[in-house]
């Protein structure tokens, strides 16, 4: 039953337990077809779970958002848009590599599976990379929410060449609330970014596996799957980046 | 075939019965073929046995919490250590048993022989989500031998995040692990129904007892996320000061609350749904009729799930949420009794004419649907605005989620776990002494109980340790009711252990039940079917199973 290849005794088992012949095929399964339905189902139904997980913070953000929304288009305009629209770039095509993956998984070119697999983990670390120079800029600012945190660019916001300054005082009753943009700034993403670190671990396992042939014999429902798993936090990040990053770039020019 | 009177109970010869050699319990030897075991028998076995485990933890705390209430002063314990009890008390009966109660053990053994498949579809997920309540069950314990926490069940901010100085992070950790555990349960079954379901099982085939499950696993995958990230909120906002529900810091605590009632409200539909699901079998076994209204019974379960999800604010009414939102709320809050009320209702009316027989997965169910539906018309009370005010916080509503927990799911647990016993084992538990649990189950109950309401009219404040001595004789009737109910529990205990191995051989199929669970050899093999059958006839069909059996005899004879 192990072996695919076609023999009289492989016939007749598999006439009667309904063409098993992946080894990855699993018994309780009546058909390949059903095993790869129920993953794909299933990982759809657990993308769902991390809707509603991310949801509670982006439920967070329209509050206070709501609430303090001059402090939040504030902190927002200190955000580095350059970057964030260069990891914005970086992610989709991360991702693009990642659905190529799945492609070449499909027609059974392993070698180009491996590379598109590389390739998306390059792009991938890059994302993070890029993310570290953000978070480092903000723990220099001091807008790492805690006790090091400074609103004073808030309140007496930095001039331009002009001597005009950059955006509107706030008071500093709302400059304090640039805390709450801040910690959601850094929650929102910083759950994005683990969801990165463990898909960079699982593409490494997954790797391996491809370049073990595994993927490239008819039975592709893991690379799929975490297909499924890396546009979803590629998605993640398209509602991040105009959410946290885009929130009124010009709040001067009325 | 010994006969009994007002019994459907049939048993095969006992002089000539054997289990069978070859089932799930002996296909693989040792400690390391369960632990490590794939097969959703085995794994509902592991879910029972330490589900089990913490329900006598979780009780031991609420016989502390009576034993103290027994006098008006502070006698037994100082009033933080009280706190710690009813806090742990509900921790673990909540999360640890309440939870996966019924869906972890029945519904992980029955779901995929109902259906007719050979397990679920993810069976290492399976196993995974018990390792998972097992972390998170020794986190819970941990954080109990380390000096436990006293914050409620609720983790109401900013108690939680600002004023206690008790284990909150290692409990809340525990509740994150044990929440992935119920909803990888639930993403399994979701699937399990949708793609594993065997030729000719249709939607409206399947028995109302998957219905529930899959409402339940609804909620289990939308709901149990949200408290994910209110709990892990909770523990950044305690350990590095988020702000996120400090007023001083712009944060709205209400915030917390609407993000964990998002949850915990549908968590008493995950809760009681499935145990819905088992009294639509009992009831229809023990009288022999085919579930009045099925489709409105299976929508029902549909409808509580959807409706479960907007709701949540009656937990608020006196927080301080708009005036105007809590009437909505309030609306709201009615409605979901009207799909609860169509169960009652069928229910009801599956008994009506129906031939009735009084075994002991009967008596629970009758017990249940009694109980329930106190408990749930109570519910209507404190969905009602201006009552709400006055009841809310005293032990009205202790009496009341009681009921519908203890009185309801409780007893549908135990109906269920003495309905699928002989299927489970292969063996019969004790009837008369069964019975007779049933029955001090439900006098210890409504002792424990019905004094909690008045206690709550007469206004009463829950998780306080001392009160006005005026309140004794209630608080006294309600201790003794809880010694009673405890012996109650401790008896399945002691002779369902008794049966493993002295129990009466039960057969196949004991009850003449119709699901196809009772139509394979008990215990199962591990396999469940040796070929994957083929449903051609509708779920509760009697004169099916009339007809199968008749022409067995024949065949054999």
């Amino acid at each position: 039953m192990d072996s695919a290849t076609v023999n009289p005794q492989a016939e007749h088992d598999s006439a009667k337990h309904h063409h098993v012949s992946l080894p990855q095929h699993r018994h309780h399964f009546e058909t390949e077809e059903q095993q790869r339905e129920a993953g794909s189902f299933g990982m759809w139904l657990f993308l769902l779970t991390e809707i509603m997980f991310f949801g509670g913070m982006f439920f967070a953000y329209l509050l206070y958002r709501n609430w303090y929304y001059d402090a939040f288009v504030a902190a927002s305009n200190t955000l580095n848009v350059k970057m964030g629209a260069a990891n914005t770039a970086i992610l989709i095509t991360s991702g693009f590599f990642m659905a190529l993956g799945v492609w070449a998984a499909e027609v059974r070119k392993k070698n180009l599976l491996v590379l598109f697999l590389i390739l998306t983990t390059v792009f991938g670390c890059a994302f993070l990379g890029v993310k570290y120079f953000e978070y480092k800029e903000k723990f220099e600012l001091h807008h790492v929410p805690g006790n090091s945190f400074d609103v004073s660019q808030f309140i007496n916001p930095p001039l331009n060449a002009q001597g005009n300054a950059t955006r509107p005082p706030l008071p500093p009753d709302m400059a304090q609330k640039t805390q709450l943009f801040f910690f959601l700034y850094f929650a929102m993403t910083g759950m994005h970014a683990l969801h990165m670190i463990i898909g960079i671990v699982l593409l490494f396992w997954l790797m391996g596996r491809a370049q073990r042939g595994e993927f490239t014999e008819g039975y592709v429902a893991p690379i799929e799957n975490f297909g499924l798993y890396w546009h979803f936090v590629d998605i993640v990040w398209i509602f991040l980046f105009p959410l946290l990053y885009l929130i009124n770039l010009h709040p001067l020019a009325h | 075939m010994k006969e009994h009177d007002n019994s459907i109970l049939r048993l095969p010869d006992q002089a000539t019965a054997q289990v069978p050699k070859k089932n799930f319990i002996t296909a693989e030897d040792g400690l390391m073929s369960w632990l490590l075991t794939g097969d959703h028998k085995r794994i509902a076995m592991l879910y029972l046995f330490s589900i089990t485990f913490f329900f006598f933890i979780g009780g031991a705390f609420a016989g502390l919490i009576r034993l103290e209430l027994l006098t008006p002063m502070p006698d037994l314990v100082a009033s933080d250590t009280y706190n710690k009890l009813f806090t742990m008390h509900g921790v673990i009966m909540v999360f640890l048993f309440l939870v996966p109660s019924v869906p972890a053990t029945l519904g992980n053994f029955l779901i995929p022989i109902m259906l007719g498949a050979r397990d679920l579809a993810f069976p290492k997920i399976n196993l995974l989500s018990w390792y998972l309540y097992i972390i998170g069950g020794t986190l819970t314990l941990t954080a109990l031998v380390l000096g436990g926490v006293d914050t409620g069940w609720t983790f109401t901010t900013p108690l939680s995040t600002h004023y206690l100085n008790t284990h909150v992070v290692t409990t809340a950790t525990a509740i994150f692990i044990a929440g992935f555990s119920s909803i990888f349960t639930g993403l399994n079954f979701i699937v399990t129904i949708h793609r594993m379901r065997c030729p000719g099982m249709t939607w409206f085939r399947m028995p109302l007892f998957v219905w529930a499950h899959y409402a339940a696993s609804i909620l289990m995958v939308l709901g149990t996320p949200v408290l994910a990230i209110a709990i892990v909120l909770v523990a950044l906002e305690r350990t590095i000061g988020i702000g996120v529900f400090d007023p001083t810091k712009g944060g709205d605590p209400l915030l917390f609350q609407h993000l964990f009632w998002f949850y915990s409200h549908p968590a008493v539909y995950i809760m009681i749904l499935p145990g819905m699901g088992v009294i639509s079998e009992v009831i229809s076994t023990f009288s022999r009729k085919r579930v009045f209204g099925y489709t409105a019974v299976a929508f029902s379960s549909v409808a509580i799930a959807l409706f479960g999800f907007f709701v949540w604010e009656h937990h608020m009414f006196i927080m301080g949420v708009s005036n105007y939102s809590a009437l909505v709320f309030s609306l709201l809050t009615m409605l979901v009794a009207v799909p609860s009320a169509i169960k009652i209702f069928n229910w009801a009316f599956t008994l009506q004419k129906g031939s009735i027989t009084f075994e002991t997965p009967m008596l629970y169910a009758f017990g249940f649907m009694g109980l329930f539906t106190i408990g749930g018309l109570t519910g209507v009370f404190l969905g009602s605005l201006g009552m709400d005010i006055q009841l809310t916080e005293t032990y009205f509503i202790v009496a009341h989620f009681h009921f519908v927990m203890v009185g309801g799911m409780l007893m549908a647990f135990l109906s269920g776990v003495h309905f699928w016993w002989p299927k489970m084992t292969g063996r019969m538990y004790p009837e008369a002494l069964s019975k007779l649990a049933a029955v001090v189950t439900f006098i210890g109950f409504n002792l424990t109980f019905l004094p909690q309401f008045i206690l709550g009219y007469l206004g009463m404040p829950r998780r306080y340790h001392s009160y006005p001595p005026e309140f004794q004789i209630l608080n006294v009737m309600s201790t003794a009711g809880a010694t009673v109910l405890g012996i109650g529990y401790l008896m399945p205990v002691i002779y369902l252990a008794w049966s493993l191995k002295y129990g009466a051989v039960a057969g196949d199929n004991p009850w003449q039940a119709t699901g196809l669970e009772w139509q394979i050899q008990s215990p199962p093999l591990t396999e469940n079917f040796t070929e994957i059958p083929i449903m051609d006839h509708e779920a509760y069909d009697y004169e099916w199973l009339e007809h199968k059996t008749a022409h067995e005899v024949t065949t054999v004879g």
